[in-house]
């Protein structure tokens, strides 16, 4: 078998690897919010589908699957189908720089946890996901109906103007570490100072403050609570989404929760040391293990979306860009420029 | 390998278009489009060009034609919004006043 | 190989660029645009312009044609219907022009002497090579293209308001 041929079935299986278990995380994300949010609101949630409600999130896509598909007769028929794949295909396509995993060695051969270490890696994520502004806009332009256009605009307002913020703090984690591959980013968080404090990124001095900025725009850009505006369900029917059923609703759905996935790796990728953490056992355990550490910081990073969903009250539209462009814009700014003399100095 | 010539004529051809479609719509946001087509085929011989003669400037120039293309963007379409807000109309036949 | 691929993109971007011109609602056409621009990103990969391929995206499909959407999806236009008579003419007068334009370059491009490419270092447009070409010969324009986007940004804001 040729090199060529070879690395064209791994990446293949390592892509419908990713995919299908994306897919699932998803499906199981959806049922711990529930699960969460109810708890907090001292609630029992899903409980009749399966064992605690394990089985919920199937017979919810079974559902979604099964539910009368329909078009509204006003629509501009083309992009109100396509507008879901905008939104869908991007999402999906930035989780292929992510690293999971160190490399690991399964008797003769060696896999990398991660689909392709392109080394634009993280210019190459925001250029993706800013293609999926158009999947909100189109979406809720060719409903033809006006709650939607308004959640449409606003949301795509929301998006452009926290990608700002989400840019500049991403900025100053690339002035310290100098790199934009995201394996190496990663390799460099690697080992310990002192021998107790862990070498991530969050504990070098100012990038606890672009943490903090990225975070907040994160969850801006993936328009969640307390920033969900599009879909204030209380003004604006569902926003975007109003006039789509079934499977059409289920792809913004799923982009959504891809979204938050995505957010997540890479908050832990830039900040929280990627798949780094104690190793220890035989050789595959060696190779699992980071797998496992990434998965976990992923879970704490959504539950501490659902536990802000749980708790915050709904931003107002003009307090939203007001906080983002008044306040988090120049915080992030302050912090690139603060960031670089920190730089500067240590050279 | 790509022979240069491929790519020169691609861009000869996206220009064109660009020209055909400024001559001919009237909806100033479209004949504005045409005009963003046309830097597009020309960042693309640029591009074409660097890699033929070895020599970065030509992305560099790419990278400035962005800038300056972001900058018309913002700009002109504030004007076609003001413009929209007088008149009603995106039609580039009624920019025939000189008054409000 | 890579001559074939360059083909079917080749085909997808002049196809997206005529249907950007048969479309009548400019919301349709700035998605061919778009289609365009994300071609023209994979061409600048295929020519080792890595960072500009990115760029390509983030600034124009990512803000740029944003901003078109927006602003179409703002006025909410209708579609373009009654033609005066000197837009007849245009009309007419359009195809054989851009035809010229085509056979022009074309005549051009079989004289220009354009040569073979050296075959010894092949130049590779990473983020780190144009930076530093960026940020030592070209200073200065750097520094000024800055300021016309603050001139831009401002003049943006003047227009827009409703009065001053």
């Amino acid at each position: 078998m040729s090199e060529f041929s070879s690395f064209l079935l791994g990446t293949t299986i390592k892509c419908i690897v990713v995919i299908a278990v994306l897919i699932g995380a998803v499906a199981y994300t959806t049922w711990l919010e529930r699960k969460v949010v109810a708890h907090l609101q001292i609630r029992w949630g899903p409980s009749r589908v399966g064992w605690h409600g394990l089985l919920q999130p199937i017979a919810d896509v079974l559902k979604l699957l099964l539910k009368e598909d329909m078009t509204p007769g006003q629509a501009s028929k083309f992009l109100y189908v396509l507008a879901p794949l905008i939104a869908f295909v991007p999402a999906a396509l930035s989780i292929t720089v992510i690293p999971f995993g160190n490399v690991a060695h399964f008797g003769s051969q060696t896999v990398r946890f991660q689909i392709t270490d392109l080394n634009v890696g993280i210019l190459f994520i925001f250029a993706v996901t800013s293609v999926g502004v158009y999947g909100v806009a189109l979406g809720g332009w060719a409903s033809n109906n006006k709650y939607s256009l308004m959640g449409g605009l606003r949301s795509s307002a929301q998006m452009i103007s926290y990608e700002l913020s989400l840019g500049l703090s991403v900025v100053s984690v690339l002035l310290v570490t100098g790199t934009l591959s995201l394996g190496q980013i990663v390799d460099l968080q690697g080992g310990r100072w002192f021998g107790i404090i862990p070498k991530w990124n969050i504990f070098v001095f100012p990038l606890f403050i672009s943490f903090f900025t990225y975070f907040v725009s994160a969850i801006a850009e993936t328009n969640r609570l307390p920033f969900d505006l599009p879909e204030a369900e209380n003004e604006l029917v569902a926003g975007f989404h109003t006039e789509y059923s079934s499977m059409k609703f289920g792809m913004f759905f799923l982009t959504e929760y891809i979204n938050m996935i995505t957010v997540s790796a890479i908050a832990t990728t830039l900040f929280f040391g990627g798949w780094h953490g104690p190793t220890f056992g035989p050789l595959w355990l060696r190779g699992i293990l980071p797998l496992f550490w990434f998965v976990s910081k992923i879970v704490a990073f959504l539950l501490f979306y659902i536990w802000t969903r749980g708790t915050l009250p709904r931003f107002r539209y003009d307090q939203l860009m007001a906080f983002g462009w008044k306040f988090l814009v120049p915080l992030s700014l302050a912090n690139v420029v603060l960031t670089s003399l920190v730089v500067a100095w240590r050279a | 390998m790509v022979p240069l010539n491929y790519f020169l004529i691609l861009a000869a051809i996206l220009f064109c278009l660009g020209v055909i479609g400024f001559v001919m719509k009237r909806n100033l946001i479209t004949m504005f489009m045409s005009i963003e087509l046309m830097l597009n085929s020309v960042n693309l011989t640029f591009v074409a060009f660097s890699r033929h003669i070895n020599v970065l400037s030509g992305q560099i120039f790419v990278f400035f034609v962005m800038v300056i293309a972001a900058a018309e963007a913002a700009v002109g379409l504030a004007i076609i919004v003001a413009f929209y807000r007088n008149r009603e109309s995106l039609n580039v036949d009624e920019v025939d006043r000189m008054k409000l | 190989m890579q001559t074939i691929v360059f083909f079917i993109f080749a085909f997808i971007a002049v196809a997206a660029a005529i249907n950007m011109l048969v479309q009548k609602h400019p919301i349709h056409s700035a998605l061919s645009l778009i289609v365009v621009m994300a071609m023209l990103s994979i061409f600048y990969v295929m020519l080792y312009a890595e960072f500009l391929a990115v760029v390509q995206v983030i600034v124009y499909a990512g803000a740029i044609m944003v901003l078109f959407v927006f602003v179409i999806m703002l006025l909410n236009p209708r579609e373009e219907s009654h033609r005066t008579r000197q837009n007849r003419f245009l009309l007419v007068a359009g195809v054989p022009l851009g035809l010229c334009l085509m056979a022009e370059i074309v005549i051009l491009l079989r004289r220009a002497p354009l040569g073979e490419n050296e075959t010894g270092r092949q130049l590779v447009g990473t983020t780190e090579a144009v930076g530093r070409v960026l940020f030592t010969d070209y200073l200065l324009p750097f520094e000024f293209i800055s300021v016309l986007i603050l001139i831009a940004i401002l003049g943006a804001v003047v227009l827009t308001k409703r009065e001053l």
